[in-house]
């Protein structure tokens, strides 16, 4: 539900927000462009290899920022990309940038977690962590679904499926 | 020759294990056809990692089964909640929500899932008949006509779907560029690697397609996340009466032709089968005023022409190497991983394999048909699944897939910042097809490109050498110079397809 007035309080920025995606179009071709002299891959083609590994990333380097300038093109006439809809989206409703943000959040410390405490645990915190993050408010079912959830995750995969996942220190005392 | 090809197929597709994967396919396929927010290519990129350990004609036995079922369980939630979660299932609600409002949800499903059924027979029937023949036809075909149909693959995929081209391109250049990263396969150079170890194999397919499918897709969500839940329709045991049979028969058997068409050249999908397949059924129709109000018609023919679609672009993709949709493009990494190589040679290399999966395919859409009928209610239930659960399960499984390809914690973190470039997408209307296409396809056509090069001595002319590759190249621009010359026909702007329907 946006109100009336945030719609016009939008700043010229926020409304042409695109023109970031259009600079981050041109910052890759740039990369890509840098990458491709920096490393010498230019020269690297040969004889049975008549335009070697330098062509190709010089050709999408140059469609990047072909494209990074169309689109800005675009933008500042006023077009823009339509946001996806799907079942479970409100676009009504303004952006949840804390919700990404804390799922972000709950991805990164599980990376770290993995390691030190094996994916019972890391999974567990990670499930219940996104549950939270997502709006669920009731701890005990929570946390009791995801320990199932990723205990039987282990189990399955790790014993049955073949894929190595850590059982760290938890499961290494159980057995 | 081709009759005991497919008749050692399904006396291979009938041994135990075989039938438990096809019934785990399907089964899974509709769970996750129904559940909002994860569809079937993120379904098999999930699984991916896990089916390693398997045997391939078992996976992909289980993967097709899962495309079939996702079709099927698509359309459940379009008619069961009137918001479709995949483009396919768009015309699904139209029809077939007004169907339930009106109380008749039970026979919009048994008209869905017979439909699905009929598409479904007659699309693989196509497929048994066709492929081998565009394989024997194909086999001749040499690196200049594979650049030149990959580059027409890129354009089709990017330029005729989607509302803006600047946009699709701009997904399209990005995937190949992340297709880029890691050691270039015939030099040994490293692109785009910047001297991290890590990103000298190149990033995992797997990663990129969960990180642009599921991560990007829970990370949106999260951000506009439906704070009150939807209705859900009740309904009952599907059945229908025998007017409605005589009403769907020919809408049905109609479907198909339509479907597997649109399906099996790149840009059809099922969105444009789908689509195609209603608005003949309203040309056709005597009462066309009922359409938009519960039609049957309009709801048999798109729901049959859907699964004969996914029959259709599986022949694009064994016969020729080209996914035309994204499940299709999974599969294909799918098969690389494997170590198969699908083109023309693949009837010949791997004619078990082949025969088998299209064997199964009968069989999962008996089983289809047979559990779907009864369980319908079931899968209605679905739809309640606390909303948190779903998406916390998505992003778990997500890491469960990304740290499985290779054991290491720094792959979740790649995950993530694919993630957030799928998120940055939806919000900004680049299409994701376009851009996993270029991650898998890309590396691929590169090499096509090099090698026709390589063996002309480096004459470039060589790329317009053949019939084939000619004859692609004028499609290629036609497809640029045909919407160019529409719009500039068109002074009076017509409205837009879904504003026309809804």
């Amino acid at each position: 539900m946006t109100t009336g007035t945030e719609e016009t309080t939008r700043s010229w920025w926020s409304e042409h927000a695109e023109l970031g995606v259009a600079a981050l179009l041109g910052a890759v071709g740039v990369l890509v462009a840098v990458d491709t002299v920096a490393e010498g891959t230019l020269t690297a083609g040969s004889d049975s290899d008549p335009i070697g590994p330098g062509v190709v990333p010089l050709v999408l380097s140059a469609a990047l920022l072909v494209l990074a300038a169309l689109l800005t093109l675009d933008v500042l006439r006023g077009g823009h990309g339509e946001a996806e809809a799907g079942e479970d989206v409100d676009l009504d409703t303004p952006m949840d940038l804390r919700t990404v943000g804390m799922l972000a959040g709950v991805l990164i410390a599980t990376a770290a977690l993995i390691p030190v405490l094996g994916w019972p645990i890391a999974g567990t915190v990670l499930f219940a962590g996104a549950a939270y993050a997502l709006g669920s408010r009731r701890l005990e079912i929570d946390l009791a679904v995801a320990a199932t959830v990723s205990l039987v995750t282990w189990v399955v995969f790790d014993g049955l499926l073949g894929v190595d996942l850590p059982g760290g220190p938890l499961m290494g005392m159980l057995g | 020759m081709n009759d005991s090809g497919l008749l050692d197929g399904f006396a291979n597709a009938l041994t135990p294990p075989h039938l438990l994967f096809a019934a785990i396919g399907v089964l899974l396929g509709t769970a996750i056809g129904v559940l909002p927010g994860i569809g079937p290519a993120m379904a098999v990129a999930l699984l991916l990692p896990v089916t390693y350990a398997f045997e391939p004609t078992g996976a992909f036995i289980m993967f097709a089964g899962i495309y079939f079922g996702a079709m099927f369980g698509g359309s459940t939630t379009s008619i069961l909640l009137n918001t479709p979660g995949e483009s396919a299932s768009v015309m699904a609600a139209v029809e077939g929500n007004p169907m339930a409002k009106q109380g008749r949800g039970a026979q919009a499903l048994a008209t869905a899932a017979i439909g699905h059924f009929v598409g479904g027979m007659v699309g693989v029937t196509g497929l048994v008949l066709v492929a081998p023949l565009i394989a024997s036809v194909a086999v001749d075909i040499g690196a200049p006509d594979y650049f030149a149909i990959m580059v027409l693959a890129f354009v089709a995929v990017t330029g005729v779907l989607g509302a803006s081209r600047v946009r699709g391109f701009a997904a399209l250049v990005l995937g190949l560029t992340i297709g880029l990263v890691g050691l270039d396969p015939i030099s040994g150079q490293p692109r785009m690697t910047f001297g991290v170890p890590q990103l000298a194999d190149g990033i995992d397919v797997v990663i990129v397609a969960v990180g642009l499918f599921a991560v990007g897709e829970a990370l949106w969500v999260a951000a506009h996340l439906r704070r009150k839940p939807q209705e859900v329709i009740p309904v009952g045991r599907p059945w229908l009466s025998r007017d409605d049979v005589r009403r769907a028969w020919k809408p049905w058997l109609r479907g198909p032709f339509i479907g597997f068409t649109f399906g099996s050249i790149p840009a059809g999908g099922a969105e444009m089968s789908t689509f195609m397949a209603y608005v003949t059924e309203r040309r056709l129709s005597k009462n066309r005023k009922n359409f938009g109000k519960g039609a049957i018609e309009g709801l048999a023919a798109p729901e049959s022409a859907a699964s004969a679609s996914s029959a259709g672009t599986l022949a694009t993709m064994l016969t020729l190497g080209l996914p035309t949709t994204a499940i299709a493009a999974i599969m294909l990494a799918a098969f690389q991983q494997f170590g198969i190589q699908p083109g023309p040679l693949l009837f010949e290399r791997e004619p078990s394999l082949v025969w088998t999966l299209i064997a199964s395919l009968f069989i999962g859409l008996v089983l289809l048909l047979a559990l779907n009928l009864p369980l319908a209610p079931m899968w209605a239930k679905l739809l309640r699944v606390p909303r948190p659960y779903l998406y916390a399960g998505i992003l778990f499984f997500a890491c469960v897939g990304a740290y499985a390809v290779s054991g290491s914690p720094v792959d979740l973190v790649v995950l993530l910042v694919i993630g957030a470039i799928g998120f940055l997408m939806r919000r900004f209307g680049l299409p994701v097809l376009p851009a996993i296409i270029g991650v898998i396809l890309g590396p691929d056509a590169e090499l096509q490109l090099r090698r026709a090069l390589q063996i002309a001595d480096g004459d470039v002319t060589t790329l317009v050498s053949t019939p084939l590759s000619i004859t692609v190249y004028v499609v290629i621009a036609l497809l640029f110079v045909i919407p160019l010359v529409l719009r500039r026909r068109r002074a009076a702007p017509e409205p837009e397809r879904e504003d026309e329907l809804v």
